[in-house]
């Protein structure tokens, strides 16, 4: 109880008080103007204004566009004259020599015009010499192009519109339903479908095409390992590797947390208080964790891909180092809050020392060890796809692959999906793993207690 | 992010293991099973049989041991073939770069001492880049807060705007955690370019997500009492939360969001491996130099280290404080 003292006239208390509250409200007040001021700072440093002119729209676009469509190639060999028809101008999406969709008419022996059906009347015919796009509301467009003269063009009369773009070696026309360029070398279709192309079956696959309920008669009539080898090694999507990937980050995740447990825990006891008589090797122990969880672990990554090559071994070592210094620090934390009831209990029924830590000491710490354990392990699947981006391995090495392409975002788009569908599963697992090995664990009710050192880095 | 407040409850309550004394004192543990069983016997009325009852027990210990056993047979099995499979598809196999695991720390650290003269020079050309590197952090750190304060406010059920919303709000929140950075960095490095936004951006939604979780576990511990009263004179939903919620909460959102400031560093020192700039950039470019410029790699490997040591310090200081408050 604080004694009131009485010699303080009130005028000057209310005085001290209003000063009191003034402060307070200043300090109320500079906070968020703090934070502000270091946004705007932040703001400049970044050079968040030139940033406009960094985005680069043309990139955004193709982004945008090829995560959710792809487009058919049609080409045309001004020199040869050979029409070849395929799915992102890929070899894995060629169709076969003198097949294509049934939008494109090849050239037959009757006719050497190749018609190209863009639908809603636009359409695109290759003739010998000469390409020809016939355009709803404005005209044809006529282009020659022939080795010596470039790209000669007719356009209907009137001025060129801002979607065509000619010059003397190139012909780039933008449609809504596809485009044209036609250089001295070839004459390029491309056409756009919505989604993703070739996802189940590629071209050469007689499964390619074949509707859901064919596919389900044909897999009970014994073609299902036929299907199912198609599919898996379908050249476009590579299920096969990307099935590996994924496998390689849960890997090297699971192989990283459970090893740094292991070797973290006999550790601990030697950096605790009440289990370590000797003050150097405890001080020794601890400066040990402190050490390794400083060293960042970009730079344990960067070390041990030096000595292992790329790989998911280099990643699961990675973690492994990284943890075991945090896990030494919590698992520490832990034993020297261990109740040393039990441990005299079990000790006085005779029982020998590594009888003691067992049934003493380990069952103390167990829910802690389990709970931090998943809960690191499902952290460490995030941090897998990242160590695997930089060291190479795993469903991370894929995706910097695909984004280096800077074509193939709909990869990306299916590798992001995949991430997230695998790191929100190992989430759920990790804590249906939790509630039903650790007993008192119920989710996430009751209020929380003040106790421990609570706060430790993942 | 593991959560630390299962480890908090947890830790709170230490169970005592009766089984793992029963184990060692099997004597006892039949006494007591004997006495209960006696008592059902009366029922029944049929005469107690210690051996019948000891019998029982050692099958069930038996059985205990069996699942134990095998749980950890499943376990060690499932860590060596995972090595083994992990060690396959290495470039280099274990057994041979264990060996070489401290050749590069050893020449860089030769190397460095060698011209350990040149040493405060580096430190200093790469101090602005570990500067770029710290703010990445911070502005993706308070703008996470931001974010995560508003999303886990709408995500609480009590405290929620729009309490049908609650469900997409938290879908939100589950899928900004479960993006990893480097995915949105790297995208928006091939949209915006090299440079700190792109890295900045992409913590900060990772960070909206782990932390709006963590808050909003903390919001439904705050008593609704104040809100109620607020709301009773008038207040609308910003006011409720800013006056009413807040006071109770601060302390706790500041101590996790120091503590996400920790690891965004470690965060934004990786994406500038990348190419989104900072240390991590230099890092990689003073590595790509090869040998004869681990001098300026050991300076930054420096830096690196020092900083998160440091920033590990001060932050786990400020963060007991928050806790236990200042006198402690």
């Amino acid at each position: 109880m604080t004694t009131f003292d009485t010699s303080v006239p009130p005028t000057l208390r209310k005085l001290d008080m209003e000063r009191l509250f003034l402060r307070k409200r200043l300090v109320s007040l500079a906070f968020p103007l703090i934070i502000l001021a270091y946004l705007v700072y932040v703001f400049f440093a970044f050079d968040v204004p030139g940033l406009a002119e960094r985005l680069n729209p043309q990139n955004a676009r193709t982004l945008v566009a090829d995560s959710y469509s792809y487009k058919t190639h049609v080409t045309r060999d001004n020199r040869s004259g050979e029409v070849s028809v395929a799915i992102e101008g890929e070899r894995k999406g060629a169709y076969p020599q003198g097949e294509a969709p049934e939008w494109v008419q090849l050239a037959t022996a009757s006719s050497d015009v190749t018609i190209i059906d863009l639908e809603d009347g636009y359409v695109v015919r290759f003739g010998s010499e000469t390409v020809e796009f016939d355009i709803p509301g404005y005209g044809t467009i006529r282009a020659t192009p022939s080795r010596s003269a470039g790209v000669q063009a007719e356009f209907p009369a009137g001025d060129l519109p801002d979607w065509i773009n000619a010059s003397k070696n190139r012909l780039a026309i933008t449609t809504e339903a596809g485009r044209l360029t036609v250089t001295r070398n070839r004459a390029e279709v491309f056409r756009y479908f919505a989604g993703w192309e070739l996802f189940f079956f590629t071209l050469d696959s007689p499964y390619h095409g074949v509707g859901l309920g064919k596919l389900m008669t044909l897999a009970a009539t014994g073609e299902a390992g036929a299907i199912f080898h198609d599919f898996w090694t379908n050249k476009m999507w590579r299920h096969q590797d990307v099935a590996w990937a994924i496998f390689e980050t849960l890997l090297m995740a699971f192989l990283g947390t459970m090893g740094a447990g292991m070797i973290a825990l006999p550790l601990a006891f030697a950096a605790t208080r009440n289990f370590m008589p000797l003050r150097t090797i405890r001080f020794a122990t601890r400066r040990l964790f402190d050490f390794v969880r400083g060293v960042d672990s970009l730079i344990w990554t960067v070390v041990l891909a030096r000595a292992f090559g790329p790989g998911p071994l280099t990643g699961a070592l990675a973690i492994l180092v990284t943890d075991t210094g945090t896990f030494g620090k919590i698992f520490s934390e832990a034993l020297e809050n261990v109740d040393q009831k039990q441990i005299e209990g079990v000790a006085s029924t005779g029982a020998k020392p590594a009888q003691r830590y067992r049934f003493g000491v380990i069952p103390q710490i167990t829910p802690i060890l389990l709970s931090q354990l998943l809960y690191f392990l499902e952290s460490n699947t995030r941090s897998a796809t990242i160590i695997g981006a930089i060291t190479g391995g795993g469903i991370g090495l894929l995706l910097t692959q695909a984004i280096i392409t800077q074509k193939d975002w709909e990869e990306v788009a299916y590798y992001i999906v995949l991430i997230i569908l695998m790191v929100m599963l190992m989430d759920w697992l990790s804590g249906w793993l939790r509630s039903r090995l650790i007993k008192g664990e119920q989710g996430r009710k009751g209020r929380k207690t003040k106790s421990g050192k609570a706060l430790l880095l993942p | 992010m593991p959560d630390p407040a299962i480890f908090r409850q947890i830790s709170s309550k230490p169970q005592v293991h009766l089984t793992a004394f029963a184990q060692i004192l099997p004597v006892r543990a039949d006494m007591s099973s004997t006495t209960q069983v006696s008592l059902m016997t009366d029922v029944s009325a049929e005469a107690p049989n210690v051996a019948d009852i000891r019998a029982d027990y050692a099958a069930l210990i038996q059985r205990k041991r069996l699942y134990g056993g095998a749980l950890l047979a499943v376990f060690v099995a499932m860590m060596v073939a995972g090595f083994r499979v992990a060690d396959d598809r290495n470039a280099g196999s274990f057994s041979d770069g264990f060996t070489r695991i401290f050749d590069y720390p050893g020449e860089v650290l030769s190397e460095a001492t060698e011209k350990a003269a040149q040493l405060p020079g580096h430190v200093m050309t790469f101090f602005p880049a570990l500067v770029e590197t710290l703010n990445i952090a911070a502005a993706a750190t308070l703008l996470g807060a931001i974010a995560g304060t508003v999303l886990s406010l709408l995500a609480t059920r009590g405290l929620a705007r729009w309490p049908s919303l609650i469900p997409l709000f938290r879908r939100v929140l589950d899928i900004c955690r479960a993006i990893p950075e480097i995915v949105i960095a790297l995208v928006l490095i091939f949209l915006l370019g090299g440079g700190p936004v792109p890295a900045m951006i992409a913590i900060a939604i990772h960070t909206a997500g782990a932390l709006g979780k963590l808050f909003s576990e903390v919001n439904e511990n705050a008593s609704l009492k104040p809100v109620e009263g607020l709301s009773s004179v008038g207040a609308s939903w910003a006011q409720r939360m800013v006056l009413g919620v807040f006071p109770q909460v601060g302390p706790n959102y500041v101590s996790y969001a120091l503590l996400r400031f920790e690891i965004n560093i470690r965060a934004s020192a990786i994406l500038g491996f990348v190419g989104a700039g900072g240390i991590g950039y230099e890092l990689r470019n003073a590595m790509s130099w090869g040998q004869g410029r681990y001098d300026e790699a050991a300076a930054i490997f420096l830096l690196l280290f020092l900083t998160i040591v440091l920033v590990d310090q001060l932050s786990g200081k400020l963060r007991d404080r928050l806790t236990y408050g200042a006198q402690s």
